[in-house]
């Protein structure tokens, strides 16, 4: 598949920029209103000459979603950069984000069932797409050119050929879900929540397909899950989120191998592990309304954080660098005092 | 300690007649069961394995086209012997939530948007007991103090409980007039782990309290093994292997567990896993012989032919494999 070239003819300019984002909503409550970041202030970078498979892990209400949209087109940001080829999402005309972005740039969502009407012939999908999108000059290559991105995904046209989407198991469904995105040859996939509704056993067809697309196809891939372990598996690089922050980000196999934020410890202790007979012994704190958390004036996780400090409780934490990766937390600032920090230890890690 | 829950052979198809065309889909196919007292039975299988019918068949919440066309299921509770489907509606009602409960999977859907917890609460309560508002408010308190939830929760609406919170109110509302048998469907499917590990959590506190019995349906191995004493696994409506948690994890035999277990990404290594070839079978026309021999690795001639028994190959492990039962004749 050939790179298509950047917009404006530059080669240097980062496939996704993403700075200072954040996402305000505003709550009404009677007369009071409250503002509500569900994304506070992210920055990710994606490389336009290296693709690659960013993953976004983190608990239900920690804004994957939002930022997913955003990067989408769908919602814009309250502030921050957001540059996809170096031109800004927000400023994209209509017209030019039918035409150019979302050949570039195509979703994949949670439910295969839902993204497809239950009226439509499935292959309608496909075909369009391709002539929408002026994919073939001939419209008589238009079958040939479905049936060779559908070997992409393991399935042949001839397999699904006329058939509705019930006709179809969710992991054959959520496949030609990936068919349509490939169609007009994206250089990034959003993929929100792709395989949750799916059983363990299509997880991984599906996953590793995400893995061939990326190093046949040259396809970037945005992989948003609450899934650890198919987040380790595939992902290249990974962000963890906590309402609306990125908490921890960095190479898959340093932020999951060696977790430094205590909610990273947290997550990776929680994953369910069939190969020990290690079952979790400690108790541990959930949050009880979302919103509390999220307008919290300090650390977000402060209120069920078990190595937190009295800096904690009305401070925002800045951003560090540390053994290779960024982390959002005071126990890896110089500047707090040593002896306040409780000495982690993380049970499993 | 004794069986409290039993099914022999039972058979239950969904049958559907439309414009003359009789379609009959064999979600559960001769399944002999014998839940124990007090423990925690694990049944996993892909969608479709006829997992969530079992569960309704054995809860005695169905009707047409699903009917139980064969066997029986028997309920062993207060020294009683009761075969369901002699119970009249009665019985069966006053019965439920009381004696045998059901944790549904949506809890989106069970809690009324419009009324707080502590209202839905006392809906329930006063269902099944004579009790005043206050009453019933006291009891709910108490329980969810016990339980380690914020007292918070019983002023809030569903809406504002997060996620996890949420799933974990509807376990307290289904768990609250102490049931001896338990039943959860995909309780924690759709949860993040940090919350999957809050719910299974409570999910186990609840039933070591009382030592209820809980019947835990869910696709994932992971869940049944922090939870589950023994572990059934379905295959396209039969049960293929049972046994206790730690063998079917460390052991399993039957070549659908081993692939079900093996396919599991975790963190110990980024390797490459291969998903299960192939999909399940449609349940009206079930292949013939094993009806896993299509995507079996192992598969040879007798498979595609004869139906595998359900054998004991070593104590208290029961597998259906011919692949497995002739390698314990060589060995005898």
């Amino acid at each position: 598949m050939s790179q298509s070239e950047s917009h404006d003819g530059s080669v240097d300019a980062p496939l996704l920029q993403i700075e200072n984002l954040t996402k305000v909503f505003h709550i009404r409550q009677g007369f009071a209103s409250q503002d509500f970041h569900a994304v506070d202030d992210a920055s990710i970078i994606i490389d336009s000459d290296k693709p690659e498979i960013f993953a976004v892990v983190g608990e239900s209400g920690s804004g994957k979603t939002t930022l997913a949209k955003m990067v989408l087109g769908m919602e814009s940001a309250t502030h921050g950069i957001l540059r996809y080829k170096d031109r800004v999402i927000n400023d994209i005309s209509r017209k030019e984000m039918k035409t150019w972005f979302y050949r570039e740039v195509q979703p994949v969502f949670q439910d295969p069932f839902a993204a497809f009407s239950p009226l439509k012939r499935i292959d309608s999908y496909l075909y369009e797409t391709a002539q929408n999108y002026k994919m073939v000059a001939d419209k008589k290559e238009t079958p040939r050119y479905v049936n060779e991105v559908l070997s992409g995904v393991g399935l042949t046209l001839a397999e699904i050929a006329g058939r509705y989407p019930n006709e179809l198991s969710g992991g054959q469904a959520q496949r030609v879900a990936i068919a349509r995105a490939l169609i007009t040859k994206p250089s990034l996939i959003v993929a929100d929540e792709p395989v949750s509704m799916l059983d363990a056993s299509l997880r991984m067809s599906i996953v590793n397909m995400f893995r061939k697309l990326k190093e046949e196809n040259k396809v970037s891939v945005i992989y948003i899950t609450h899934d650890l372990a198919t987040a380790y598996y595939t992902g290249d690089r990974i962000a963890v989120m906590l309402r609306g922050w990125i908490v921890e980000m960095g190479p898959t196999e340093r932020v999951l191998g060696n977790p430094l934020h205590p909610y990273t410890q947290n997550l990776k202790t929680s994953i369910p592990n069939i190969r020990s007979d290690a079952a979790w012994d400690e108790k541990i704190d959930l949050a009880v309304i979302e919103t509390d958390e999220y307008t919290r004036t300090g650390c977000k996780f402060a209120g069920r954080c078990p190595a937190v400090m009295d800096i904690c409780h009305d401070n925002v934490p800045p951003t560090l660098m540390h053994e290779g990766r960024s982390v959002r937390c005071f126990l890896y600032d110089e500047e707090v005092d040593a002896a306040k920090k409780k000495a982690l230890t993380p049970a499993a890690v | 300690m004794g069986t409290i829950i039993e099914t022999n052979n039972l058979r239950a198809y969904y049958i559907t007649k439309a414009y003359g065309v009789e379609r009959t889909v064999k979600a559960v196919d001769d399944i002999t069961l014998r839940i124990q007292e007090g423990e925690v039975y694990g049944i996993a299988g892909e969608s479709g394995c006829g997992k969530s019918t079992l569960l309704r068949i054995l809860l005695g919440a169905y009707q047409p086209p699903l009917t139980v066309v064969g066997g029986e299921v028997i309920y062993h509770l207060d020294g009683e012997e009761m075969n369901a489907a002699d119970m009249s509606e009665e019985q069966q009602r006053d019965l439920k939530w009381r004696t045998i409960s059901y944790i549904p999977q949506g809890s989106m859907h069970v809690l009324n948007p419009v009324r707080r917890i502590r209202d839905t609460f006392h809906d329930f309560i006063s269902a099944h007991r004579d009790v005043t508002k206050k009453e019933s408010f006291n009891i709910t308190g108490e329980y969810l103090r016990d339980l380690g939830l914020p007292e918070k929760v019983m002023a809030s609406y569903p809406h504002q409980l997060s996620g996890g919170m949420r799933q974990r109110v509807t376990i307290a509302l289904a768990t609250i007039l102490w049931p001896k048998l338990i039943f959860a469907d995909e309780p924690t499917t759709a949860l993040d782990v940090v919350v999957q590990r809050g719910v299974i959590q409570m999910l186990k506190d609840v039933q070591q309290k009382e030592g209820s019995t809980l019947v835990l349906i869910t696709h994932d191995i992971g869940v049944h093994a922090n939870l589950a004493d023994r572990i059934g696994i379905l295959y396209a409506g039969k049960l293929v292997e049972e046994a206790d948690a730690k063998t079917i994890l460390e052991n399993p035999r039957h070549p659908y567990t081993r692939y079900l277990i093996e396919s599991l990404p975790s963190l110990d290594s980024r390797e490459e896993r291969l998903a299960i070839p192939g999909r399940p079978p449609a349940l009206d026309r079930p292949p013939s012989g094993c009806r896993f021999h299509e995507r079996c690795p192992l598969a040879q001639e007798v498979c595609k032919t004869v139906e595998p028994n359900l054998i004991e190959i070593e104590p208290k492990h029961f597998t259906a494999c011919h692949v497995v039962e002739e390698e314990l004749n060589v060995a005898v």
